[in-house]
């Protein structure tokens, strides 16, 4: 199958998963599951990673800017700027393609291959909805909130970072941080998070809904499923960095 | 009673079912029967609406299943039962919550209700103390037991089962048949099995559809079966000199039950 098809075919997918539930009731349980299941499960990893970054990205900058003239609270600027705009939101949805995406796409490839989509449909159930939808929503609900949650935490290892090597203090530091700040840059980490959220989980459902074959696909498809998460996350990096920056 | 009309499926060039027309019966187990990638499965898919057939007509007494849409579709598989070759249990749910999961969805009976009728079924298909353990940790059997009960909770005018003794040890294959049959006397349930068991054709063979190259090659009872002197048919039922001996005595028996 061409680009195109595949493109089609998710679209269609994507334009499947309106219809009315079945009960609404058990389609907020199935939202609250994969809340828990997508959010809680990956906060771990996230707020790792959210505290490395931001500490090396305060040493490395530290490293770099060797001029006197520079005032050393310029540090935690560029800390707080590359933070809230790149490593929080794609760092982090990088990640989360891999984590979050991997499991989405081989929980539905397990469903397709052993014929539990096909029970669904049979009972009447809109599995586009059921298994999909809540999936998506899930993601826009909690991977915007795990990007506040990386800036903050980035933020605040770059400041333990900078004190433990000595190389500012925390009053230099938060000092530098108040210095023209620009909060359109939250709003466009924001945009930038939901944008990857969606990609995060629609792309992975897509792969997984349509496996074809036995076990060694779903593992197949949920590598790929990754791979070109990744890829449409960075392209659209670069889109919404050139349309709104 | 579901009657399909000349249904034909293809998957590229590979054509698996050629011009099919049958009837199934109301009340009776209906087979489909064939050697193994026959289309039996894809018959099935089809009259379910799993596959898209490409040509012919599926009607659900007397309302035509191939001109519905996708809504009206989703009303009539609610009274459509279906037992997948694999079981087809949620694996992330245990048996009771697997059972209760169409009650949930499409009755707003209360917990208590929905629960004394998981309990009723899982009597029924005889599996007692399995309620709160997970697919992965029941046998086989017992699987196919937890499928049956899901599927006949909703109380199904129509029952599909894909081989439901494959797997199976001979004797609670034997269970599994009679289950299905008993059920399907009880309550007037249209059902339709797809087998290559030759147990389960002699005992609960009401209405058999025998299928060679995606064509009807013959169709009749258990009976019947003993007396067809179809060669394709009898080479595949009666595949071992154990089975044709077997044919023979039972022929045998009928003619002089005939006299006596
Ligand atoms: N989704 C599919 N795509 C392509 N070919 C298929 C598909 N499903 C079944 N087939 C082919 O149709 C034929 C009949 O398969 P099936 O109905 O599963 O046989 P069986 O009688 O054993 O149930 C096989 O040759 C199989 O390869
Ligand atoms: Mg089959």
């Amino acid at each position: 199958m061409n680009f195109f098809t595949h493109l089609g075919k998710y679209l269609l997918m994507l334009k499947g998963m309106f219809s009315k539930p079945e009960n609404a009731k058990l389609y907020w349980k199935e939202f609250m599951h994969q809340c828990a299941d997508i959010g809680v499960g990956s906060l771990g990893i996230v707020s790792i990673i959210s505290l490395f970054m931001g500490a090396v990205s305060t040493v490395q900058t530290a490293y770099q800017l060797v001029s006197p003239l520079i005032s050393k609270s310029t540090i935690a600027q560029i800390v707080r700027d590359t933070v809230i705009l790149e490593f929080a939101p794609t760092l982090v949805c990088i990640v989360l393609a891999g984590v979050i995406g991997s499991k989405i796409a081989s929980e539905l490839g397990n469903m397709r291959v052993s014929e539990q989509i096909d029970a669904l449909e049979i009972m009447g159930i809109n599995t586009k909805t059921y298994l999909v939808m809540p999936k998506i929503a899930a993601a826009l609900v909690t991977i915007p909130l795990m990007v506040i949650l990386a800036m903050v935490l980035g933020i605040y290892g770059g400041r333990f970072a900078g004190s433990a090597a000595g190389i500012l203090s925390t009053d230099t530091f938060d000092k530098g941080l108040m210095e023209s700040f620009m909060p359109f840059n939250v709003t466009f980490a924001l945009i930038k998070a939901y944008t990857f959220a969606f990609f995060i989980s629609s792309i992975p459902a897509y792969f997984g809904y349509y496996v074809t074959g036995g076990s060694l696909e779903i593992g197949r498809s949920s590598t790929k499923s990754v791979v070109v998460t990744c890829i449409v996350i960075l392209l659209s990096d670069y889109i919404l960095a050139a349309a709104l920056l | 009673m579901i009657e399909f009309k000349d249904l034909r499926k293809s998957f590229g060039d590979k054509v698996v079912l050629d011009g099919v027309s049958h009837v199934m019966e109301t009340g009776k187990t209906n087979l489909i029967i064939g050697t193994s990638g026959s289309g039996k499965t894809v018959l099935q898919k089809c009259l379910v609406g799993l596959f898209e057939p490409d040509e012919g007509e599926i009607i659900y007494d007397g309302v035509n299943f191939t001109d519905m849409v996708e809504d009206e579709r989703k009303l009539l598989r609610q009274q459509i039962g279906m037992l997948f070759q694999g079981s087809a249990l949620f694996d992330s749910m245990t048996v009771e919550d697997n059972i209760k999961f169409p009650l949930d969805m499409f009755t707003n009976d209360n917990n208590t209700t929905k629960m004394k009728r998981v309990n009723e079924v899982l009597e029924r298909v005889n599996l007692k103390d399995a309620n709160k353990k997970f697919p992965a940790e029941i046998s086989g059997g017992m699987k196919k037991r937890v499928g049956i009960a899901r599927a006949i909770v909703l109380n199904p005018k129509y029952l599909f089962c894909d081989e439901p003794n494959s797997g199976l040890d001979p004797k609670t294959s034997m269970v599994i048949d009679k289950l299905i049959k008993e059920l399907t006397v009880e309550f007037n349930i249209t059902t339709v099995i797809n087998t290559h068991d030759m147990n389960s054709v002699m005992e609960i063979g009401d209405n058999i559809l025998y299928m060679v190259d995606g064509k009807k090659e013959w169709t009749g009872n258990s009976q019947e079966i003993i007396f067809s002197d179809n060669q394709q048919l009898n080479e595949f039922i009666f595949a071992s000199e154990f089975l044709q001996d077997a044919k023979h005595m039972r022929m045998i028996e009928a003619k002089e039950g005939k006299k006596g």
